[in-house]
């Protein structure tokens, strides 16, 4: 469901087709990360995918044109690369230990902690919410630098009035 | 075993490659910015495919329940998606600036108009 | 979308239920899925909505650019602060058990209580103006 609108998504020309179909593909992952136990990532992935990143694609694109020129260049060769590096990729799971099993190294090194003492040491029930916040603070607050950053660059490029003729800044 | 263990990591490939291919196939920015993001969505699917434990449920703790899923990818993953949409705003800001001052959307053009001044 | 009424009726409506579920959520993080990630982006989508409906104009006297640049340091302030202020306590950077000197278990809750809500500020305000800077563009 998830790769049929992905690969949708590579054949459409239309912009705004596109940014609606992104929006059904966030809600679609979205559901799939239920499906996965991953909760807030899931809560996440369909506000921000479904909804403010399509209102933004959209915004964008009332800006800007709204459809993309049909320029069939250079797509075979492109094909070619995309399927060797995703056959790789393919003989690359073989040596993935097997989907949900409880052995596998990844449940082994940190998360028996967190999953065990974080109860008693933060003392809330949701164990992302207080990795997030506690145990991995400063990735949080770095992350949020980020967002402030991003907020300041879009300021900065498009925040102000437009100027009078775009032809000005090039002489 | 090994076909279906290994089932969600072959959607994470083939998605990962889709993205790819948006992003070196096409000429349109705001498509490239979309294709982007599919590449990014299926690197999220990596890592909660990784993170789920079967028969487990989501890491919220609860009474009678025995094994949860790793909260430890989808934490990494939460920050991943805000910072994310972040950069898809700031590319997006980016490519309106580009058409005010070009004019267009597709690179091949603007690669057209930067010769012709170079001239 | 001035001759449009179920629209604007229908936004009239959502409004405050999308506001309060942004609240329920930033608060209630702690208990199930949501926080401050969540909080800030669903309050976003409510002031989005408003602008679409009603008009980027109302929507600026909503929410005013001086308050949404006032929300976005003082989210990622009032994080940095509560590193700062349990430095201060004598801990780490960032360690919220010394935040309540009796109960470490109530200085985590607190901590993060208090970081998720500099979070949530940062995101919904980072959002909105992103919104308001592409739609403003425009004029």
């Amino acid at each position: 469901m998830l790769a049929v609108t992905a690969l949708a998504l590579a054949r459409l020309h239309d912009l705004f087709a596109i940014a609606m179909l992104s929006g059904i593909y966030s809600l679609v992952s979205a559901v799939l990360f239920v499906m996965l136990d991953a909760v807030d990532v899931a809560f996440t992935e369909a506000s921000v995918g479904a909804g403010v990143a399509t209102v933004f694609l959209l915004s964008t694109l009332a800006l800007t044109a709204s459809r993309e020129k049909t320029v069939p260049r250079k797509s075979l060769l492109a094909l070619v690369v995309v399927v060797i590096t995703g056959a790789a990729l393919i003989y690359g799971t073989i040596d993935i230990p097997p989907f949900g099993d409880p052995d596998n190294p990844i449940h082994h090194h940190v998360a028996p902690r967190y999953v065990h003492d974080s109860p008693q040491e933060i003392g809330i029930p949701n164990m992302v919410t207080s990795i997030l916040a506690s145990y991995r603070g400063y990735d949080t607050l770095g992350e949020t630098v980020v967002i402030f950053t991003a907020a300041i660059g879009v300021l900065l490029l498009i925040g102000g009035k437009r100027r009078v003729s775009s032809k000005d800044k090039n002489e | 075993m090994s076909i279906v263990g290994h089932y969600n990591y072959w959607i994470v490939a083939v998605l990962m490659m889709t993205g790819f291919y948006i992003v070196i196939a096409s000429n349109n920015l705001i498509k490239r910015l979309v294709g982007l993001s599919v590449f990014q969505t299926s690197v999220f699917l990596l890592y909660i495919s990784m993170g789920k434990i079967g028969g487990g449920t989501a890491p919220i703790v609860a009474a009678g329940v025995k094994h949860y899923s790793n909260p430890l990818p989808h934490v990494l993953i939460l920050t991943a998606i805000v910072v994310g949409i972040a950069t898809l705003a700031l590319g997006l800001a980016l490519v309106v600036r580009i058409h005010e001052t070009y004019g267009t959307i597709e690179e091949d053009e603007i690669h057209a108009q930067d010769e012709e001044e170079a001239l | 979308m001035k001759h449009y009424p179920i629209p604007r009726l229908a936004a009239k409506l959502l409004l405050p239920v999308i506001i309060l579920f942004a609240l329920y959520v930033q608060f209630h993080g702690d208990y199930g899925p949501g926080g401050g990630f969540q909080a800030g982006v669903i309050f976003a989508a409510g002031i989005i909505l408003y602008g679409l409906v009603y008009g980027l104009d109302s929507a600026r006297q909503l929410c005013p650019p001086w308050l949404l640049q006032l929300g976005i340091s003082l989210g990622v302030m009032i994080y940095a602060g509560v590193g700062v202020v349990a430095l201060l306590l004598g801990g780490n950077f960032l360690d919220y058990n010394v935040l309540d000197p009796h109960d470490p278990v109530h200085g985590q809750h607190l901590g993060i209580l208090l970081v998720e809500l500099g979070v949530g500020i940062t995101v919904a305000a980072v959002m909105i103006t992103i919104f308001f800077a592409f739609a403003g563009r425009r004029g």
